[in-house]
């Protein structure tokens, strides 16, 4: 055997033994890296909550409730606004507005189980006319989400009056947690449609609710939750209570033109709709609702949630002590 | 403009609107929504379905009338809908186009003529002999769906097959002609023994391989969804399929199977195909030879899309009017005329009579095993809850293509393929499943009645739904009936407060009633340590803050009938009670406990429509305290639970 045979074997081999010794090298180092001595901690709490909702709420001295009576929600609209000093006082050139209707379900609007179409229409335009730069009507349905938007005659009437209608999708929910809350708490909210938001204006009819005892203005912001919602049902006065505290709104819009006395909150039946010709514009959502409470022939202490928001400073069941305008469109 | 460009510009043409109508078959009044568009007319073309249905039913249903324009097109030039407009058929004929790579050099080999080809014939004769089963039964004990002549056609055509098949069995002629008779008064008789319905039923199973039955339930189960959840264009809301994943495999083996063979669905398993060959036997054009004999290159071969021989003796039943064999003749002696192929024809591929007889017998003992479970009767599965507006199970089946058009359009989503849980003859038709979807059935909802191609789910109207005008003495639609799981329950289990199901449900007045029910805590009893106003201080265990907040809740002295005094809000050792009066009515050193207000759930089958609502809102996540089963549908009365 020659001399240059065996160099050439023993190059071939010191090459190979370099490969295999990389390749050690290689497997080695990945899987010492990536050693893991503890087992996966299945669910933690997650820490990346995003910031609460801002607080939209206007504290200036004027009139904060006006009860209207009437029958054209339009026109007792007007007057409600009128009665608490003007759109202008909500509304200034530029901003950008949120309506947050009750669009639960996918129900013609004289079902009265979802916030009526007219009323929606014109509160755009009052926006609108008074300078408002964009306006976006979302909620979160019970139903089907766009059929509930469209049989609710919600997303014509706000498209026609100029506004944009945001529906939920996936992507448009934040977890938040509300500091002090035990419910809410990296919950899934409709918060991405805030963004930007500078008014936010609360718009629901006055409905018989089974749990609750009904739902009004403060029960509306349960159409920010997203997830598995249902189980709030559970501790529902708790949630309404940190709904109230967690959305702060500019103006509630409280419809009692015609209110559902009962199989709320979806009634089903004209029979269910009972007419009471009245229209509450309030900045206290809690006097709005105490003051909607007497509409369905219930008064405060049926209503545990009122006194439990109250308590949380979020506005008062007391609502006469506001001194309402009350005030009459034939 | 060569052939063959026509042929793709006409394949592309009908493709682009057959996927422009599986876009807007959503639901809605949009511009990219299903409007007035004929989203079902490629489903009504293809003449397979029309005829099973007709064969099933009698008669044969609106829009599907216009299988007959294919049917005239086919008897007049052959299988043109399969290569110039079947949508199934240019995606198959693209693929396999596309995967010439994988196979070059050997082209004319995977086009060549296959034993294979004639499985198809044998498929469709199931199908059809399945789908006639109910006729079939009819000629031997007259029933009323038939008119006695078609009946006495029928019987007269059973004689035939069966003489048919005995002569090849019997030698001489009179002794087979005796048998046949002997077996046709067996079948007479037979028929006087055979029950109806249950064992001799037809069943329409030809949406499982029709070509645009599949295709539209490919579309409509798997692509669609898979793009609203991606892209999300202009479709639906993104929704969920169950078995998605199995019918997104079979609709890519289906289309991958042309990179092996080209056109691997149409030649082998297209049982539309198979018809509209045989439809075409006396058709008067025709692709032929223009000579005997010819330099035998092949070249006409390597691309034939239905793998016919136009080099040799034509298979005319076989041939899909590709036209390539027309420009790749060098010599030009391939043409289309009236006249046949100077090199001789066969109509058909090699199909056995023997072997059809077998499949027409399948056939014909298809629904009775399908139907041994009982799942169309006796033994319908519990999950079984069909749409609205469906037909009785059995002609429910005698329709639905499967084609997934209900699905689609459901702006719930919570229309489903079934499973073959419920089944197999159920498999992919339409079934609700209350976990998926936005919502339950909308109750002022009626588009799956108007889409449905054959109506297995029937048109009806909103005040027939709902109960109204008309139709108030019979009372709303009912799909089913909501039953409570008490063992899951929170509210009858637990002792937690809940009614989601009560307060969704969409009836007037509601279908779930509610009884008030008070219930002891485990934590407790105290005694009162002392009492101030409306706060009440207790000795012992302490309780958890915010533990009885809420109004729920309630604290009464221990072995008091009464319910109780309402609490607002509790601290470790401190229960506030809603009314501060209350406060005078406990005295220190009373011993109390803790009582929760409970409102358990109760439904009423004489309200409840089975629209899912509440299993869909329910908060037990997993397997729902309130669940929808297909007790008390409206469409069977005989699997009401009770009258009035």
């Amino acid at each position: 055997m020659k001399a240059g045979s065996d160099e050439g074997s023993r190059r071939e081999f010191l090459i190979r033994a370099a490969r295999a010794g990389a390749t050690l090298a290689l497997a080695g180092t990945a899987g010492l890296a990536l050693h893991d001595t503890s087992a996966p901690t299945g669910v933690t709490a997650s820490t990346a909550s995003g910031p609460p909702l801002p607080d939209w709420s206007l504290r200036d001295d004027g009139p904060r409730l006006a009860i209207i009576t009437g029958r054209d929600r339009r026109r007792t609209l007007e007057r409600s606004i009128d009665a608490l000093g003007g759109i202008g006082r909500f509304i200034r050139p530029g901003d950008r507005v949120l309506l947050k209707p009750n669009a639960g379900f996918a129900t013609p609007p004289d079902l009265c189980a979802t916030t009526h179409p007219d009323l929606v229409g014109a509160m755009v335009r009052l926006c609108l006319g008074a300078g408002a730069r964009s306006v976006i009507v979302t909620d979160n349905p019970v139903g089907d989400p766009a059929t509930s938007f469209r049989l609710s005659g919600i997303a014509e009437a706000a498209e026609q009056a100029g506004a944009t209608v945001v529906l939920p999708r996936e992507s448009l929910f934040r977890s938040l947690s509300l500091p002090g809350s035990t419910l809410i708490r990296d919950w899934p909210i409709l918060a991405e449609p805030f963004d930007g938001i500078d008014r936010v204006i609360g718009i629901c009819p006055v409905k018989d609710h089974s749990r609750s005892g009904a739902t009004m203005a403060l029960k509306n912001w349960y159409g920010l939750l997203g997830g598995r919602r249902n189980l709030f049902h559970q501790r529902i006065s708790e949630i309404i209570r940190d709904l109230a505290v967690m959305v702060r709104p500019t103006l509630v819009i409280l419809d009692g033109t015609a209110v559902m006395r009962r199989n709320g909150p979806t009634g089903g039946a004209l029979d269910d709709v009972e007419i009471r010709n009245t229209l509450i514009a309030s900045l206290d959502q809690v006097a709005a609702d105490a003051f909607g409470a007497t509409l369905l022939g219930r008064v405060a202490g049926d209503l545990p949630w009122l006194g439990m928001a109250s308590a949380a400073g979020m506005g008062t069941v007391d609502w006469e002590s506001l001194k309402p305008r009350r005030e009459a469109v034939d | 403009m060569r052939i063959v460009t026509v042929r793709r510009v006409s394949q592309i043409f009908f493709l682009g609107w057959f996927l422009w109508f599986c876009a807007v078959t959503t639901f809605g009044e949009g511009r990219f929504q299903v409007r007035g568009w004929p989203v079902n007319l490629f489903l009504e073309l293809d003449p397979l379905p029309a005829l099973a249905t007709t064969l099933a039913t009698g008669t044969l249903y609106a829009g599907m009338l216009w299988a007959l324009a294919t049917v005239a097109l086919t008897v007049i030039v052959g299988r043109a809908f399969c290569g110039w407009i079947c949508p199934f058929g240019t995606l198959h004929q693209a693929i396999g186009w596309m995967g010439r790579s994988f196979l070059r050099g050997d082209r004319a080999r995977v086009n060549r003529p296959s034993q294979w080809q004639g499985v198809k014939y044998y498929l469709l004769a199931v199908l059809l002999a399945s789908a006639a089963a109910d006729l079939v039964r009819g000629s031997a004990s007259p029933g009323a769906r038939w008119p006695m002549t078609v009946q006495a056609a029928v019987a007269f055509g059973a004689v035939v097959l069966a003489y048919l098949a005995l002569s090849r069995v019997v030698r001489s002629r009179g002794r087979a002609a005796a048998w046949s008779l002997a077996l046709v008064v067996l079948w007479m008789l037979a028929g006087r023994v055979l029950p109806g319905d249950e064992v001799f039923a037809s069943t329409d199973l030809v949406g499982w391989l029709s070509p645009i039955a599949f295709l539209t339930r490919g579309m409509d189960t798997v692509v669609l969804p898979l793009l609203d959840r991606t892209v999300g264009l202009f479709f639906s809301a993104p929704r969920h399929v169950q078995g998605g994943a199995l019918l997104g495999i079979l609709l890519a083996a289906s289309l991958l199977a042309n990179l092996a063979i080209p056109r691997f669905y149409c030649r082998f398993l297209c049982p539309s195909g198979a018809l509209m060959g045989l439809l075409g036997r006396n058709s008067l054009w025709r692709v032929a030879r223009t000579t005997p004999a010819c330099s035998n290159c092949k070249a006409c071969d390597a691309d034939c899309e239905g793998a016919c021989e136009p080099s040799g003796t034509i298979r005319t039943a076989e041939c899909v009017l590709c036209m390539n064999c027309l420009p790749a003749c060098k010599e030009g002696v391939i043409t289309f005329r009236t006249r046949p192929s100077e090199a001789g024809e066969r109509p058909l591929p090699d199909v056995s009579r023997r072997g059809v007889l077998l499949s027409l017998a399948s056939g014909l003992a298809l629904p009775p095993l399908l139907r041994l479970a009982g799942e169309a009767g006796a033994s319908t599965p519990p999950a079984l809850v069909r749409p609205p507006g469906a037909l009785p199970e059995p002609e429910f089946l005698d329709r639905c293509l499967r084609c997934g058009q209900c699905m689609r359009i459901c702006p719930t989503g919570v229309l489903q393929p079934a499973g073959i849980d419920t089944g197999v003859e159920a498999l992919w038709t339409p079934v609700l499943n209350n976990r998926i979807g936005t919502s339950g059935c909308q109750p002022n909802c009626v588009a799956c009645g108007f889409v449905c191609p054959t109506a297995a789910i029937r048109p009806f109207t909103l005040d027939e739904k709902l109960g109204r005008g008309d139709h108030h003495a019979t009372g709303p639609l009912k799909m089913g009936c909501a039953f409570i799981d008490r063992g899951r329950c929170l509210p009858w289990a637990m002792g937690r407060p809940c009614i989601v199901c009560q307060e969704n449900c969409p009836v007037s007045p509601k279908a779930i009633v509610l009884e008030s029910w008070v219930e002891t805590l485990r934590e407790g009893p105290w005694d009162v340590a002392a009492i101030d106003d409306a706060t009440v201080r207790l000795d012992g265990a302490p309780l958890r803050p915010g533990r009885v907040a809420g109004g729920d809740y309630l604290v009464a002295v221990v072995g008091t009938p009464e319910p109780g005094l309402r609490v607002r809000d509790n601290t470790a050792d401190q229960v506030v009670l809603a009314r501060p009066e209350d406060g005078a009515l406990l005295a220190a050193g009373a011993r109390v406990e803790l009582r929760v207000r409970l409102h358990r759930p109760y439904i009423d089958p004489g309200r409840c429509t089975g629209c899912g609502v509440c299993e869909h809102e329910c908060p037990v996540v997993g397997l729902r305290a309130v669940r929808i089963t297909s007790e008390n549908e409206s469409r069977d009365p005989r699997r009401s639970m009770g009258r009035g």
